[in-house]
């Protein structure tokens, strides 16, 4: 199966991805992560004002038969969250990368070095998927 | 380890299975979605390959008096064409397996769990040595299939090549030789463990690819779909219906699994009787209980329950989001049996903070069998 992994994204082994938007960090999940879960039932965000390190856990995610941890791809502290993903979660299967996105983070320096670039994580989806 | 396969898995493969490990096996864990698998079941009919489930044959003059002696339920009470569910349980009264015990003409069928297989064939020898009975391990001579949901027997019903006499009479529970496929010493019988009408396939595995293809081709027009192991839980969960190694396990006894309905004390001796007897008298001290979230969150089996002090009182055997509650956060819990009420409160801890949950009336999802 191919998987989406846009070439513009940073991400993570524990597959979030980061979107660098001039000041500001987009952060969601990847098409892997979401086709491996299946439809997505229930999301735990933190608020905005939360402040998180690189590597910190930072939510949950859960379908019908998981529950999966969220993980920070960059520190920083939350200046937007998705809300409209609290009542339909939908758009984190069909849009993973667009309208299923989760936080906007005001990012500090430091813990970039666990990023992973397109390709490397290309690879190391193949490595794990069938 | 290497993972065991069935007979189908080039065509869980071809339909396009996300495969995964249970009980040592590799199998499909979803197909298409597992929501919309799910109420396929429900609605219409979902097509299941369960033939990484064990298959034992027990034939012999002692037949029926072995298996009373490893089975809790009544043996003796199965009439022929018809099954019944029972437990095999150990000297203390643990389950060591839930099965299905079929009584066929010349013999009985007893299907056992995949992740349970060689044990329970252990088991089965070990305590045949005192009996007059012959066993064979059929397993992996018949492949097997449930086809589940109302639409189930339509589906059957439209097919020249499953020949059955009076598939609409079957009752619930019974069993009827069929020809499938050219296989003529095929057995259909009207059981599964969705909550839902239905019936179990079992046929020579060398036709697995070509019955498993020709049953979705046939039951496309009627809703059919292939269904994974992912839908195989959530259906099961809702009518509450256990599953080995969540609701039931060795150090667990049928009495706190709510499963006192098939021990039959007064059947005569059989394995586990006595201390089964002492637990029955003494009423259970743990027990299983359902219950709703009230807090935001969702159970999973595994997670531990407290009670409102913050004391440890048990854990959960299984929950999820149930998709025919509209995605409700429902669970199982075994606890203190003071907890198991319905309307009592106690916190599931869910990554460390305690959330409010409810028991609610158990099991969720009323049965629609076959009347």
């Amino acid at each position: 199966m191919a998987f989406q992994t846009p070439e513009n994204l940073k991400y993570l082994n524990s597959h979030e991805w980061a979107r660098f938007e001039g000041e500001e960090v987009v952060i969601g999940i990847t098409d892997y992560a979401q086709d491996s879960l299946g439809d997505v039932v229930y999301l735990e965000l933190p608020e905005v004002g939360a402040t998180f390190a690189a590597g910190d856990l930072f939510g949950a995610i859960e379908s019908v038969k998981a529950a999966s941890d969220l993980f920070m791809p960059v520190g920083g502290t939350v200046v937007a969250v998705n809300t409209d993903l609290l009542n339909d979660q939908s758009p984190i299967n069909t849009d993973p990368y667009g309208q299923g996105w989760m936080l906007r983070i005001a990012p500090v320096e430091g813990g970039e070095d666990k990023l992973l670039d397109a390709a490397a994580y290309k690879e190391y989806v193949d490595s794990i998927a069938h | 380890m290497e993972l065991k396969r069935t007979p189908l898995y080039e065509s869980h493969l071809a339909y396009k299975a996300r495969m995964v490990e249970f009980g040592g096996w590799e199998m499909p864990v979803q197909y298409s979605s597992l929501l919309e698998e799910h109420n396929a079941v429900r609605t219409a009919a979902g097509l299941f390959d369960i033939s990484h489930m064990g298959r034992f044959m027990v034939a012999g003059p002692d037949a029926l008096a072995f298996l009373q002696y490893i089975a809790t339920c009544d043996v003796a009470k199965i009439e022929a064409g018809m099954a019944n569910y029972g437990l095999l349980c150990d000297e203390q009264g643990g389950i060591v397996d839930d099965i299905f015990i079929y009584k066929l003409p010349e013999s009985y069928l007893v299907v056992v769990n995949a992740s349970n297989r060689s044990k329970d064939w252990e088991w089965f020898q070990k305590h045949a040595a005192q009996f007059n009975v012959s066993l064979e391990d059929a397993s992996d001579r018949w492949a097997m299939l449930a086809l589940q949901g109302p639409r189930s027997e339509e589906i059957l019903a439209s097919i020249p090549e499953v020949v059955v006499n009076d598939l609409a009479g079957l009752p619930f529970h019974g069993v009827v030789g069929a020809s499938i496929y050219g296989d003529d010493a095929a057995l259909i019988a009207r059981t599964g463990y969705a909550g839902e009408d239905g019936f179990e396939l079992f046929f020579d595995s060398s036709k697995a690819a070509l019955v498993w293809d020709e049953l979705l081709k046939a039951g496309a027009d009627f809703g059919l779909k292939p269904a994974g192991l992912g839908a195989r839980d959530s259906l099961r969960f809702e009518p509450g219906l256990a599953l080995y190694g969540h609701e039931i396990d060795a150090d667990i006894n049928p009495y706190e699994a709510r499963l006192g309905w098939v021990v039959k004390l007064d059947k005569g001796d059989f394995v586990g009787r006595e201390a089964l007897k002492q637990i029955k008298e003494a009423g259970p001290q743990r027990r299983l209980a359902g219950f709703e979230m009230v807090g935001r969150g969702i159970a999973r089996g595994g997670y531990a329950v407290h009670n409102l002090e913050g004391e440890p009182i048990g854990h959960v055997t299984t929950g999820m989001p149930a998709p025919s509650f509209g995605n409700k956060a429902l669970g199982i819990a075994l606890v203190q049996t003071a907890y198991s009420k319905e309307g009592s409160e106690f916190d599931v801890i869910i990554r460390e903070k305690p959330v409010r949950a409810r028991v609610v009336k158990y099991p969720f999802y009323k049965p629609r069998y076959k009347k």
